[in-house]
Protein backbone atom coordinates (compact mmCIF):
# COMPACT_ATOMS: atom_id res chain seq x y z
CA UNK A 1 0.00 0.00 0.00
CA UNK A 2 0.82 3.79 -0.15
CA UNK A 3 3.65 4.72 2.02
CA UNK A 4 2.95 7.62 3.32
CA UNK A 5 5.66 10.40 4.45
CA UNK A 6 5.80 13.14 7.31
CA UNK A 7 6.45 16.46 6.34
CA UNK A 8 6.71 19.64 9.49
CA UNK A 9 3.05 19.80 9.14
CA UNK A 10 1.44 16.20 9.40
CA UNK A 11 1.49 12.95 6.88
CA UNK A 12 2.09 13.60 3.32
CA UNK A 13 1.41 11.01 0.50
CA UNK A 14 -1.67 8.89 1.69
CA UNK A 15 -3.84 7.94 -0.40
CA UNK A 16 -6.39 10.61 0.48
CA UNK A 17 -4.31 13.35 -0.47
CA UNK A 18 -3.46 11.64 -3.58
CA UNK A 19 -7.09 11.25 -4.31
CA UNK A 20 -7.78 14.22 -3.19
CA UNK A 21 -6.65 16.61 -5.86
CA UNK A 22 -8.25 14.52 -8.51
CA UNK A 23 -11.57 15.66 -6.70
CA UNK A 24 -10.51 19.20 -6.63
CA UNK A 25 -9.91 19.30 -10.14
CA UNK A 26 -13.76 17.85 -10.99
CA UNK A 27 -15.71 19.66 -13.45
CA UNK A 28 -12.94 21.19 -14.83
CA UNK A 29 -10.51 20.86 -17.84
CA UNK A 30 -7.01 19.97 -17.80
CA UNK A 31 -5.39 21.39 -20.86
CA UNK A 32 -2.25 19.75 -22.98
CA UNK A 33 0.48 22.55 -23.29
CA UNK A 34 3.76 22.37 -24.75
CA UNK A 35 5.12 25.76 -24.03
CA UNK A 36 5.32 27.74 -20.98
CA UNK A 37 2.70 30.78 -23.15
CA UNK A 38 0.29 27.94 -23.72
CA UNK A 39 0.36 27.63 -20.07
CA UNK A 40 -0.61 31.08 -19.67
CA UNK A 41 -3.13 30.90 -21.76
CA UNK A 42 -4.49 27.58 -20.51
CA UNK A 43 -4.72 29.37 -16.85
CA UNK A 44 -6.39 32.45 -18.45
CA UNK A 45 -8.66 30.29 -19.81
CA UNK A 46 -9.75 28.77 -16.06
CA UNK A 47 -7.91 25.26 -16.93
CA UNK A 48 -7.60 23.44 -13.62
CA UNK A 49 -4.63 22.28 -14.97
CA UNK A 50 -2.18 21.78 -17.93
CA UNK A 51 -0.50 18.82 -18.87
CA UNK A 52 3.04 19.61 -19.92
CA UNK A 53 4.25 17.72 -23.04
CA UNK A 54 7.05 18.16 -26.02
CA UNK A 55 4.20 17.24 -28.59
CA UNK A 56 0.46 16.99 -28.57
CA UNK A 57 -0.93 14.10 -29.68
CA UNK A 58 -1.34 14.93 -32.87
CA UNK A 59 2.08 15.62 -33.97
CA UNK A 60 2.96 12.41 -31.83
CA UNK A 61 0.90 10.43 -34.31
CA UNK A 62 2.43 12.46 -37.50
CA UNK A 63 5.98 12.72 -36.32
CA UNK A 64 5.96 8.77 -35.34
CA UNK A 65 8.78 7.22 -33.59
CA UNK A 66 9.46 6.78 -30.07
CA UNK A 67 7.42 9.01 -27.79
CA UNK A 68 9.14 9.56 -24.21
CA UNK A 69 8.84 11.54 -21.37
CA UNK A 70 9.31 15.15 -22.23
CA UNK A 71 13.18 17.63 -21.47
CA UNK A 72 12.73 18.41 -17.78
CA UNK A 73 13.82 21.62 -18.68
CA UNK A 74 10.86 22.26 -20.32
CA UNK A 75 8.58 21.03 -17.59
CA UNK A 76 10.02 23.10 -14.99
CA UNK A 77 9.29 26.40 -17.09
CA UNK A 78 5.21 25.29 -17.25
CA UNK A 79 5.61 24.89 -13.52
CA UNK A 80 7.54 28.33 -13.06
CA UNK A 81 4.76 29.92 -15.09
CA UNK A 82 1.56 29.30 -13.76
CA UNK A 83 0.07 28.55 -10.53
CA UNK A 84 -2.21 25.49 -11.07
CA UNK A 85 -1.36 22.13 -10.74
CA UNK A 86 1.22 20.64 -13.87
CA UNK A 87 0.84 17.49 -14.80
CA UNK A 88 3.64 15.31 -16.92
CA UNK A 89 3.41 12.01 -19.01
CA UNK A 90 5.49 9.01 -18.33
CA UNK A 91 5.51 5.69 -20.24
CA UNK A 92 3.30 2.66 -19.57
CA UNK A 93 5.72 0.91 -16.82
CA UNK A 94 8.66 3.40 -17.18
CA UNK A 95 9.12 4.22 -13.55
CA UNK A 96 12.73 6.13 -13.82
CA UNK A 97 10.77 8.80 -16.06
CA UNK A 98 7.70 8.96 -12.70
CA UNK A 99 10.96 8.87 -10.70
CA UNK A 100 12.33 12.16 -12.61
CA UNK A 101 8.49 13.62 -12.86
CA UNK A 102 8.51 13.39 -8.52
CA UNK A 103 11.98 14.97 -8.58
CA UNK A 104 10.95 17.87 -10.70
CA UNK A 105 8.01 18.48 -8.80
CA UNK A 106 5.02 17.52 -10.65
CA UNK A 107 1.37 17.37 -9.40
CA UNK A 108 0.61 14.74 -11.19
CA UNK A 109 2.09 11.86 -13.45
CA UNK A 110 0.05 10.71 -16.34
CA UNK A 111 0.98 7.23 -16.77
CA UNK A 112 0.13 7.29 -21.00
CA UNK A 113 -0.75 5.78 -23.99
CA UNK A 114 0.21 8.59 -25.78
CA UNK A 115 3.59 7.69 -25.29
CA UNK A 116 5.27 4.61 -26.40
CA UNK A 117 4.75 1.83 -23.59
CA UNK A 118 8.83 0.76 -22.14
CA UNK A 119 6.95 -2.15 -20.61
CA UNK A 120 4.21 -4.24 -22.47
CA UNK A 121 3.62 -6.37 -19.59
CA UNK A 122 3.77 -3.93 -16.26
CA UNK A 123 2.33 -0.84 -15.61
CA UNK A 124 4.36 1.11 -12.63
CA UNK A 125 3.41 -0.37 -8.90
CA UNK A 126 2.13 3.71 -8.47
CA UNK A 127 1.96 3.33 -4.20
CA UNK A 128 5.78 3.38 -3.73
CA UNK A 129 5.81 7.00 -5.14
CA UNK A 130 5.03 9.73 -3.00
CA UNK A 131 2.92 11.91 -6.31
CA UNK A 132 -0.23 10.92 -7.57
CA UNK A 133 -0.85 8.93 -11.24
CA UNK A 134 -3.80 9.43 -13.24
CA UNK A 135 -3.87 6.31 -16.09
CA UNK A 136 -6.08 5.77 -18.65
CA UNK A 137 -8.58 3.03 -19.34
CA UNK A 138 -11.09 1.61 -21.39
CA UNK A 139 -13.48 -0.51 -19.40
CA UNK A 140 -13.94 -1.37 -15.98
CA UNK A 141 -11.43 -4.33 -15.47
CA UNK A 142 -8.78 -1.83 -16.59
CA UNK A 143 -9.87 1.21 -14.55
CA UNK A 144 -9.46 -1.29 -11.57
CA UNK A 145 -6.47 -2.52 -12.33
CA UNK A 146 -4.96 0.74 -12.28
CA UNK A 147 -6.45 1.48 -9.16
CA UNK A 148 -5.22 -1.43 -7.85
CA UNK A 149 -1.68 -0.42 -8.42
CA UNK A 150 -2.10 2.76 -6.85
CA UNK A 151 -3.45 4.95 -9.38
CA UNK A 152 -5.78 8.06 -7.59
CA UNK A 153 -7.56 9.47 -10.71
CA UNK A 154 -8.43 7.56 -14.16
CA UNK A 155 -9.03 8.50 -17.46
CA UNK A 156 -10.58 6.95 -20.20
CA UNK A 157 -8.98 6.55 -23.22
CA UNK A 158 -10.48 7.79 -25.89
CA UNK A 159 -8.13 8.09 -29.31
CA UNK A 160 -5.80 10.68 -28.79
CA UNK A 161 -4.93 13.23 -31.26
CA UNK A 162 -7.74 12.49 -33.43
CA UNK A 163 -9.93 15.00 -32.87
CA UNK A 164 -12.32 12.31 -33.00
CA UNK A 165 -15.22 12.03 -30.02
CA UNK A 166 -16.29 8.49 -30.53
CA UNK A 167 -13.80 6.17 -29.16
CA UNK A 168 -13.89 8.69 -25.75
CA UNK A 169 -18.07 7.77 -25.78
CA UNK A 170 -17.33 4.33 -25.96
CA UNK A 171 -14.88 4.58 -23.56
CA UNK A 172 -16.82 6.46 -20.69
CA UNK A 173 -20.45 4.14 -22.33
CA UNK A 174 -18.71 0.75 -21.10
CA UNK A 175 -17.22 1.70 -17.95
CA UNK A 176 -20.24 3.99 -16.40
CA UNK A 177 -22.55 1.27 -17.78
CA UNK A 178 -20.90 -1.66 -16.51
CA UNK A 179 -20.45 0.04 -12.96
CA UNK A 180 -24.37 0.16 -13.63
CA UNK A 181 -24.95 -3.75 -14.10
CA UNK A 182 -22.09 -4.14 -11.45
CA UNK A 183 -25.11 -2.29 -8.82
CA UNK A 184 -27.61 -4.85 -9.56
CA UNK A 185 -25.28 -8.37 -9.33
CA UNK A 186 -25.93 -10.13 -5.48
CA UNK A 187 -23.44 -10.02 -3.89
CA UNK A 188 -22.09 -13.88 -4.49
CA UNK A 189 -21.77 -12.70 -8.10
CA UNK A 190 -19.12 -10.65 -7.48
CA UNK A 191 -16.20 -12.39 -7.22
CA UNK A 192 -16.36 -14.63 -10.41
CA UNK A 193 -17.64 -11.20 -12.16
CA UNK A 194 -13.66 -9.82 -10.58
CA UNK A 195 -12.15 -12.59 -12.25
CA UNK A 196 -13.67 -12.40 -15.55
CA UNK A 197 -13.06 -8.67 -15.80
CA UNK A 198 -9.78 -9.21 -14.03
CA UNK A 199 -10.04 -6.86 -11.54
CA UNK A 200 -8.63 -6.94 -7.60
CA UNK A 201 -11.97 -8.21 -5.68
CA UNK A 202 -11.68 -5.49 -2.82
CA UNK A 203 -11.62 -2.96 -5.44
CA UNK A 204 -14.66 -4.29 -6.99
CA UNK A 205 -16.88 -4.98 -4.00
CA UNK A 206 -15.99 -1.33 -3.32
CA UNK A 207 -17.24 0.08 -6.98
CA UNK A 208 -20.72 -1.74 -6.11
CA UNK A 209 -21.09 -0.40 -3.02
CA UNK A 210 -19.90 2.89 -3.86
CA UNK A 211 -22.19 3.21 -7.61
CA UNK A 212 -19.32 4.98 -8.88
CA UNK A 213 -15.50 4.47 -9.56
CA UNK A 214 -13.25 4.84 -6.21
CA UNK A 215 -11.24 7.56 -7.42
CA UNK A 216 -12.02 10.65 -9.91
CA UNK A 217 -12.94 9.66 -13.75
CA UNK A 218 -12.10 12.19 -16.25
CA UNK A 219 -12.68 11.48 -20.26
CA UNK A 220 -10.00 11.91 -22.87
CA UNK A 221 -8.60 11.12 -26.57
CA UNK A 222 -10.94 13.46 -28.98
CA UNK A 223 -12.66 16.20 -27.39
CA UNK A 224 -12.31 19.00 -29.47
CA UNK A 225 -15.33 21.10 -28.96
CA UNK A 226 -17.63 22.26 -26.02
CA UNK A 227 -19.96 20.44 -26.98
CA UNK A 228 -17.83 17.28 -27.37
CA UNK A 229 -17.09 18.49 -23.27
CA UNK A 230 -20.09 18.93 -22.53
CA UNK A 231 -21.27 15.19 -24.20
CA UNK A 232 -19.05 13.88 -21.54
CA UNK A 233 -20.35 15.28 -18.66
CA UNK A 234 -23.83 14.11 -19.27
CA UNK A 235 -22.64 10.64 -19.55
CA UNK A 236 -21.37 11.06 -16.13
CA UNK A 237 -17.46 11.53 -16.12
CA UNK A 238 -16.03 14.01 -13.81
CA UNK A 239 -14.29 16.17 -16.10
CA UNK A 240 -11.98 16.44 -19.13
CA UNK A 241 -8.96 16.57 -20.51
CA UNK A 242 -8.34 18.56 -23.84
CA UNK A 243 -5.19 17.68 -25.61
CA UNK A 244 -4.71 18.33 -29.48
CA UNK A 245 -8.10 20.18 -29.54
CA UNK A 246 -7.17 23.29 -28.14
CA UNK A 247 -3.81 24.34 -29.37
CA UNK A 248 -4.32 22.59 -32.78
CA UNK A 249 -7.38 24.86 -33.88
CA UNK A 250 -7.90 28.54 -35.11
CA UNK A 251 -8.10 30.07 -31.96
CA UNK A 252 -7.18 28.58 -28.80
CA UNK A 253 -7.25 30.90 -26.26
CA UNK A 254 -11.47 31.72 -27.57
CA UNK A 255 -11.33 27.43 -27.79
CA UNK A 256 -9.94 27.04 -24.45
CA UNK A 257 -12.25 29.70 -22.77
CA UNK A 258 -15.69 28.06 -24.40
CA UNK A 259 -14.40 24.45 -23.35
CA UNK A 260 -13.88 25.42 -19.46
CA UNK A 261 -17.46 27.19 -20.03
CA UNK A 262 -19.25 24.33 -21.37
CA UNK A 263 -17.77 21.59 -18.69
CA UNK A 264 -19.43 24.33 -15.84
CA UNK A 265 -22.52 24.57 -17.52
CA UNK A 266 -22.83 21.08 -19.35
CA UNK A 267 -26.56 20.91 -18.42
CA UNK A 268 -27.25 24.05 -20.02
CA UNK A 269 -28.23 24.01 -24.11
CA UNK A 270 -28.62 27.82 -24.08
CA UNK A 271 -25.08 28.18 -22.50
CA UNK A 272 -23.52 25.77 -24.56
CA UNK A 273 -25.11 27.15 -28.21
CA UNK A 274 -23.48 31.09 -27.02
CA UNK A 275 -20.02 29.87 -26.27
CA UNK A 276 -20.28 27.59 -29.12
CA UNK A 277 -20.70 30.49 -31.57
CA UNK A 278 -17.55 31.55 -33.90
CA UNK A 279 -14.75 29.85 -32.32
CA UNK A 280 -13.02 29.88 -35.44
CA UNK A 281 -11.32 26.56 -37.05
CA UNK A 282 -11.31 23.38 -34.40
CA UNK A 283 -8.41 20.85 -35.50
CA UNK A 284 -8.22 19.20 -38.81
CA UNK A 285 -9.91 15.53 -37.36
CA UNK A 286 -8.92 12.35 -38.00
CA UNK A 287 -11.79 9.73 -38.81
CA UNK A 288 -11.10 6.63 -35.66
CA UNK A 289 -12.72 4.37 -38.08
CA UNK A 290 -10.09 5.08 -40.86
CA UNK A 291 -7.23 4.26 -38.46
CA UNK A 292 -5.91 0.62 -38.37
CA UNK A 293 -5.55 -1.09 -35.09
CA UNK A 294 -2.06 -0.85 -34.76
CA UNK A 295 -1.89 2.66 -34.99
CA UNK A 296 -4.62 3.38 -32.20
CA UNK A 297 -2.85 4.34 -29.37
CA UNK A 298 -5.84 3.35 -26.93
CA UNK A 299 -4.56 -0.65 -27.39
CA UNK A 300 -1.44 0.08 -25.58
CA UNK A 301 -1.24 -1.04 -22.11
CA UNK A 302 -3.79 -3.69 -20.76
CA UNK B 1 -33.27 24.56 5.31
CA UNK B 2 -31.97 24.87 1.88
CA UNK B 3 -27.76 25.50 1.69
CA UNK B 4 -25.97 26.03 -1.87
CA UNK B 5 -23.23 24.98 -2.77
CA UNK B 6 -21.34 27.07 -5.65
CA UNK B 7 -20.86 24.48 -8.21
CA UNK B 8 -18.56 26.19 -11.16
CA UNK B 9 -16.04 23.91 -10.53
CA UNK B 10 -14.36 21.58 -7.39
CA UNK B 11 -15.13 19.38 -4.77
CA UNK B 12 -18.66 20.50 -4.74
CA UNK B 13 -21.19 17.02 -4.82
CA UNK B 14 -19.18 16.05 -1.43
CA UNK B 15 -20.37 18.80 0.11
CA UNK B 16 -23.85 18.42 -0.95
CA UNK B 17 -23.61 15.04 0.12
CA UNK B 18 -22.78 15.78 3.88
CA UNK B 19 -25.73 18.31 3.60
CA UNK B 20 -27.78 15.98 3.17
CA UNK B 21 -26.81 13.51 5.04
CA UNK B 22 -27.76 16.17 8.25
CA UNK B 23 -31.14 16.37 6.82
CA UNK B 24 -30.82 19.43 5.07
CA UNK B 25 -32.06 20.22 1.25
CA UNK B 26 -28.68 21.27 -0.65
CA UNK B 27 -28.93 22.49 -4.11
CA UNK B 28 -26.14 23.09 -6.96
CA UNK B 29 -25.45 26.85 -7.69
CA UNK B 30 -24.65 27.65 -11.31
CA UNK B 31 -25.81 30.80 -11.78
CA UNK B 32 -26.75 33.70 -9.42
CA UNK B 33 -30.25 33.71 -10.03
CA UNK B 34 -30.02 30.50 -8.29
CA UNK B 35 -29.33 32.09 -4.66
CA UNK B 36 -32.66 32.86 -4.37
CA UNK B 37 -34.06 31.50 -1.25
CA UNK B 38 -30.82 30.04 0.22
CA UNK B 39 -30.08 30.03 3.72
CA UNK B 40 -26.42 29.72 3.01
CA UNK B 41 -23.73 29.12 0.72
CA UNK B 42 -20.37 26.92 0.35
CA UNK B 43 -17.70 27.49 -2.05
CA UNK B 44 -16.02 24.55 -2.42
CA UNK B 45 -12.52 23.73 -2.78
CA UNK B 46 -10.99 23.04 -6.18
CA UNK B 47 -8.70 25.60 -8.40
CA UNK B 48 -9.36 29.21 -7.50
CA UNK B 49 -8.20 30.84 -10.72
CA UNK B 50 -11.06 28.83 -12.55
CA UNK B 51 -13.97 29.23 -9.62
CA UNK B 52 -13.01 32.71 -10.01
CA UNK B 53 -13.02 33.51 -13.89
CA UNK B 54 -15.80 31.54 -14.21
CA UNK B 55 -17.67 33.84 -10.86
CA UNK B 56 -16.77 37.00 -12.79
CA UNK B 57 -17.90 35.79 -16.71
CA UNK B 58 -21.29 34.99 -14.87
CA UNK B 59 -21.77 37.78 -12.87
CA UNK B 60 -21.60 36.53 -9.90
CA UNK B 61 -19.66 38.92 -7.95
CA UNK B 62 -21.71 41.54 -6.68
CA UNK B 63 -24.63 39.13 -5.97
CA UNK B 64 -22.53 37.18 -4.20
CA UNK B 65 -21.46 40.02 -1.65
CA UNK B 66 -25.07 40.96 -1.12
CA UNK B 67 -25.92 37.16 -0.47
CA UNK B 68 -22.82 37.46 2.68
CA UNK B 69 -24.20 41.08 3.92
CA UNK B 70 -27.11 38.43 5.04
CA UNK B 71 -26.75 35.20 4.90
CA UNK B 72 -24.01 32.42 6.07
CA UNK B 73 -21.07 31.72 3.74
CA UNK B 74 -18.29 29.49 4.24
CA UNK B 75 -15.37 28.68 2.11
CA UNK B 76 -12.84 25.86 1.63
CA UNK B 77 -9.18 25.73 0.27
CA UNK B 78 -9.98 28.02 -3.13
CA UNK B 79 -13.42 29.13 -1.54
CA UNK B 80 -11.54 30.88 1.38
CA UNK B 81 -9.01 32.15 -1.16
CA UNK B 82 -12.31 33.64 -3.18
CA UNK B 83 -13.65 35.13 0.33
CA UNK B 84 -10.48 36.83 1.08
CA UNK B 85 -9.24 41.26 1.40
CA UNK B 86 -6.36 39.86 0.10
CA UNK B 87 -3.82 37.15 -1.31
CA UNK B 88 -0.84 38.01 0.80
CA UNK B 89 3.42 37.95 0.27
CA UNK B 90 3.26 40.14 -2.99
CA UNK B 91 3.32 37.18 -5.32
CA UNK B 92 1.71 37.96 -8.43
CA UNK B 93 -2.37 36.80 -8.45
CA UNK B 94 -2.46 36.12 -12.23
CA UNK B 95 -5.37 38.50 -12.13
CA UNK B 96 -7.25 36.22 -9.59
CA UNK B 97 -10.58 37.82 -8.52
CA UNK B 98 -11.64 37.95 -5.08
CA UNK B 99 -14.82 38.44 -3.43
CA UNK B 100 -12.90 40.35 -0.93
CA UNK B 101 -15.70 39.67 1.80
CA UNK B 102 -13.59 38.32 4.65
CA UNK B 103 -10.93 40.60 6.56
CA UNK B 104 -8.35 37.74 6.09
CA UNK B 105 -4.96 37.77 4.46
CA UNK B 106 -3.94 34.49 2.81
CA UNK B 107 -1.01 32.59 0.69
CA UNK B 108 -1.86 30.52 -1.96
CA UNK B 109 0.06 26.99 -2.23
CA UNK B 110 1.74 27.88 0.60
CA UNK B 111 2.16 24.50 1.96
CA UNK B 112 4.00 23.59 -1.53
CA UNK B 113 3.07 21.53 -4.41
CA UNK B 114 0.76 18.18 -4.19
CA UNK B 115 4.20 16.33 -3.00
CA UNK B 116 3.51 18.42 0.57
CA UNK B 117 -0.25 17.78 0.62
CA UNK B 118 -0.90 16.33 3.70
CA UNK B 119 -3.20 15.12 6.93
CA UNK B 120 -3.27 16.74 10.29
CA UNK B 121 -5.17 16.36 13.74
CA UNK B 122 -6.29 20.20 14.62
CA UNK B 123 -8.30 21.57 16.96
CA UNK B 124 -10.74 23.17 17.18
CA UNK B 125 -11.75 26.27 19.20
CA UNK B 126 -15.54 26.27 18.41
CA UNK B 127 -16.18 22.88 18.75
CA UNK B 128 -17.98 21.24 22.54
CA UNK B 129 -15.23 18.56 22.30
CA UNK B 130 -13.21 20.47 20.01
CA UNK B 131 -10.42 19.86 22.42
CA UNK B 132 -10.83 16.09 23.21
CA UNK B 133 -11.33 15.08 19.91
CA UNK B 134 -9.27 16.35 17.19
CA UNK B 135 -10.95 17.16 14.13
CA UNK B 136 -9.20 14.98 10.84
CA UNK B 137 -7.92 17.56 8.30
CA UNK B 138 -7.29 17.04 4.86
CA UNK B 139 -4.67 20.09 3.00
CA UNK B 140 -4.34 19.97 -0.79
CA UNK B 141 -1.89 22.25 -1.97
CA UNK B 142 -3.42 24.52 0.23
CA UNK B 143 -3.60 28.17 1.36
CA UNK B 144 -2.36 29.47 4.35
CA UNK B 145 -4.20 31.80 6.50
CA UNK B 146 -1.56 35.10 7.06
CA UNK B 147 -3.89 36.99 9.02
CA UNK B 148 -7.44 37.10 10.60
CA UNK B 149 -7.77 41.32 10.88
CA UNK B 150 -11.02 43.05 12.86
CA UNK B 151 -13.86 40.88 13.45
CA UNK B 152 -12.03 37.66 12.35
CA UNK B 153 -10.66 35.09 14.28
CA UNK B 154 -8.85 32.10 13.84
CA UNK B 155 -10.75 29.03 15.42
CA UNK B 156 -7.93 26.36 14.26
CA UNK B 157 -4.28 26.13 14.03
CA UNK B 158 -1.80 23.51 13.48
CA UNK B 159 0.32 22.18 16.18
CA UNK B 160 3.53 24.45 14.88
CA UNK B 161 0.19 27.64 15.42
CA UNK B 162 -0.01 27.90 11.72
CA UNK B 163 -3.61 29.36 11.17
CA UNK B 164 -6.01 27.30 9.38
CA UNK B 165 -9.50 28.19 10.47
CA UNK B 166 -11.16 30.96 10.53
CA UNK B 167 -14.70 33.03 11.37
CA UNK B 168 -16.20 36.39 11.31
CA UNK B 169 -19.79 36.53 12.11
CA UNK B 170 -21.84 33.96 9.88
CA UNK B 171 -18.45 33.74 7.47
CA UNK B 172 -16.49 31.11 8.05
CA UNK B 173 -13.19 29.90 5.92
CA UNK B 174 -11.14 27.02 6.53
CA UNK B 175 -7.86 26.16 4.45
CA UNK B 176 -8.53 22.04 4.68
CA UNK B 177 -11.67 20.28 3.28
CA UNK B 178 -13.93 18.91 5.72
CA UNK B 179 -16.19 17.48 2.74
CA UNK B 180 -13.00 14.95 2.25
CA UNK B 181 -13.45 13.28 5.78
CA UNK B 182 -16.16 11.45 7.56
CA UNK B 183 -16.19 14.50 10.26
CA UNK B 184 -19.01 16.61 9.99
CA UNK B 185 -18.89 19.00 12.70
CA UNK B 186 -17.80 21.51 10.62
CA UNK B 187 -20.91 21.20 8.37
CA UNK B 188 -22.90 20.79 11.43
CA UNK B 189 -21.38 24.52 12.79
CA UNK B 190 -21.97 26.42 9.55
CA UNK B 191 -25.72 25.02 9.47
CA UNK B 192 -25.59 26.77 12.69
CA UNK B 193 -24.19 29.55 11.52
CA UNK B 194 -26.66 29.50 8.97
CA UNK B 195 -29.59 29.46 11.37
CA UNK B 196 -30.33 25.48 11.76
CA UNK B 197 -32.14 24.77 15.04
CA UNK B 198 -30.00 22.84 17.68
Amino acid sequence: MSKNGQNGQGITASFKVKAGLAQMLKGGVIMDVVTPEQAVIAEEAGAVAVMALERVPADIRADGGVARMSDPGMIKEIIAAVSIPVMAKARIGHFVEAQILEALGVDYVDESEVLTPADEEHHIYKHDFKIPFVCGCRNLGEALRRIGEGAAMIRTKGEAGTGDVVEAVRHARTVLGEIRRLQLMPDEELMAYAKTIGAPYALVKETKELGRLPVVNFAAGGIATPADAALMMQLGVDGVFVGSGIFKSGNPAKRALAIVKATTHYNNPQILAEVSENLGEPMVGINVSSLPEEEQLATRGW
Amino acid sequence: MRVGVLALQGAFIEHINMLKSLGVEAVEVRLPEQLAGLDGLIIPGGESTTIGKLAVMYGFMEPLRRFAAEKALWGTCAGMIFMAKAIGDGRSQHGQPLLAIMDIVVDRNAFGRQVDSFEADLRVSVFENGQSKPFPAVFIRAPKLVAAKGDARVIAELEDGTAVAAQQGKWLATSFHPELTGDDRFHQYFLQLAGKDG
